[in-house]
């Protein structure tokens, strides 16, 4: 189902990154994954947290310019080609995917990976009438 | 020494000068005040009537005009002539996006003409000369300024405007031109692309060539001279005055030759607006004597710099501009391009997804002025796609680009990340060497 996402606009500027961990660490925030989209100029962190109201909240107060997004999640087998098949059943119904990041726990025998596309519940629908294992809202 | 264009303008005795001066200030200052309703407010108001200007030295009673003087009356407010004798419109940017327009009458163009003409030949160009004229033509005075000085001594003249490097160079080369018109800067780019294609200055025939519209240093002389195998000279304008050729230097390089009889100099200080010792540097004030069309008593050009009164070797009498090493507003000149930070600002406060503060930083990387512009987010915006952040950019870009008419180099920042100033803010770091 739907995970929620804050994504935090970072100027290129050396110690950003540590400015961004160091306000989340301050308001004891937990960082469950995060991934981050480097350009020449400037950057987009994309992260998920234990609790990104207040997070949004402390890094809007520390000068972040932070989006929340809801994005689309589901588990797949960690093993080679199952990405791959969930993709082709999106590209078969012409679902345009802005970007995509996954992770896999160790130890674990699935992978996570969330997906930002213009029209979530039609994705949701898709996925879930082609067999695809939603995960349950903003469980990791 | 070199061909006097106009002998008995250009070498009058002093006391002689002044005389001339005076005259032509009584009569500009009793066309403005029974033509321009502007003036003639100004000088009823501190109880100054046209009979009270009987000599040269009596300018300082009269009030200044502005830039925003023009503003105000935008566009032809501050015209003198009828619309039937002004024959050519001029404009150059203003401080909040509006145009500083100027009205030419036929007598304007050929005094302007001659002014430019005067200072080509005091620097070797004759009626056998071929003049390259690499300024834009158009609303700017540099291309067409240029031009017509040219044609009037009866050189020939080689209209090719701005752009296409490759071109201008191939144009040089067969057509053999003496003479090169462009700003300081493209000189240098045009000397390193010359060198890019594999040539050298002997494949050009350049004698001499006349470089203004924006600061320059002597560093930057040395470098045009070796690299396209001329001479060059500093010519001074504004379109407010009249364009190129208000002052332009002779053969001995010693600092632009004010066209004196025409447009008369003096330097004062930005702050008490009282005249400085002579010598001093200060703000560069201009009076238009023999202007028809919108003649400007006391125009307040602010740029900063000093006269030079010792005579010249060269025989002429004129007074000389000494380098300009600033302004005293905060216009910035880039590649040639007049830009007011108050013409960003009015782009930027127009999108709400950022905020008013913003710092601009200029370069001069390969010899081409470039112009970064920090802004910064809104607090309230944020962005999870690339893509977004890049649309945001390229219209920031495209609005900035139309308004100051020069490209910059959008950067965006994140909220409160632009330092804030106490009192005058500091929104321009300029990195160039002038």
């Amino acid at each position: 189902m739907l995970v929620n996402q804050i994504a935090v606009f970072l100027e290129n500027r050396s110690g950003r990154v540590a400015e961004f961990s160091r306000v989340l660490k301050e308001a004891d925030i937990n960082i469950q994954v995060m991934s981050i989209a480097d350009t020449m100029e400037y950057g987009i962190l994309r992260a998920v947290t234990d609790d990104n109201k207040k997070a949004i909240e402390v890094l809007r107060a520390n000068g972040f310019n932070t989006a929340a997004t809801d994005l689309v999640g589901f588990k797949v087998q960690d093993t080679p080609g199952e990405m791959c098949k969930v993709l082709e059943v999106l590209e078969g119904h012409g679902i345009n995917i802005a970007y995509l990041y996954s992770f896999a726990r160790a130890g674990e025998d699935y992978a996570v990976i969330l997906l930002k596309v213009d029209d979530n519940q039609n994705a949701m629908k898709i996925l879930a009438e082609n067999g695809i294992n939603l995960i349950e809202d903003n469980i990791l | 020494m070199s061909y006097v264009f106009n002998k008995e303008i250009e070498c009058m005795p002093i006391e002689e000068k002044k005389v001339l001066q005076g005259k032509r200030l009584r009569d500009v200052v009793e066309r403005v005040y029974n033509t321009v309703a502007p003036y003639r407010a100004k000088m009823d108001e501190i109880g100054l009537k046209p009979e009270d200007i009987n000599s040269i030295d009596d300018i300082v009673k009269l009030p200044f005009t502005t830039k925003t003087d023009l503003r105000a009356n935008y566009p032809f407010g501050m015209f003198s002539a009828p619309m039937d004798d002004i024959v050519r419109i001029h404009a150059s940017s203003g401080t909040t996006g509006k145009l500083t327009v100027v009205g030419l009458t036929q007598r304007d163009l050929d005094d302007w003409s001659e002014a430019c003409a005067r200072g080509f030949a005091a620097c070797g160009v004759t009626k056998q000369s071929i003049i390259h004229i690499a300024y834009g033509y158009g609303l700017f005075t540099g291309g067409l300024g240029a031009h017509y000085g040219g044609e009037f001594m009866g050189a020939t003249v080689v209209p090719a405007s701005s752009g296409n490097t490759n071109r201008q160079i191939m144009l040089m080369k067969d057509f053999k031109a003496d003479t090169l018109c462009c700003t300081p800067s493209y000189a240098v780019y045009l000397a390193d692309e010359l060198r890019k294609m594999g040539l050298t200055p002997q494949d050009l025939s350049l004698k001499q060539g006349f470089f203004g519209a924006e600061p320059w240093t002597e560093e930057m002389r040395k470098k045009i001279e070796e690299g396209l195998g001329l001479k060059a000279y500093d010519i001074y304008g504004l379109s407010e005055i009249t364009g190129p050729g208000v002052a332009t230097e002779c053969e001995y390089q010693c600092g632009p030759h004010v066209q004196d009889d025409l447009f008369y100099p003096e330097i004062i200080d930005p702050v008490t607006l009282q005249p400085v010792k002579e010598g001093e540097e200060g703000e560069l004030v201009f009076t238009t004597l023999n202007k028809q069309g919108i003649p400007l008593i006391r125009y307040r050009t602010r740029d900063l710099c000093s006269l030079i009164y010792e005579p010249c070797k060269c025989g002429r009498t004129s007074l000389r501009l000494a380098r300009i090493t600033g302004r005293s507003d905060d216009m910035l000149i880039i590649r040639g391009v007049n830009v007011f930070p108050s013409q960003i600002e009015s782009v930027l406060i127009k999108d709400k997804r950022i905020s008013p503060y913003y710092h601009i930083t200029i370069d001069r990387i390969n010899n081409l002025d470039i112009m970064q512009i920090d802004v910064e987010l809104d607090r309230g915006v944020a962005f999870d796609e690339v893509q977004e952040i890049e649309i945001l950019k390229k219209k920031l870009t495209a609005d900035i680009a139309s308004a100051i008419g020069v490209t910059a180099k959008v950067n965006l920042v994140s909220a409160g990340s632009i330092k804030r100033s106490e009192g005058k803010a500091v929104y321009v770091t300029d990195n160039r060497k002038i």
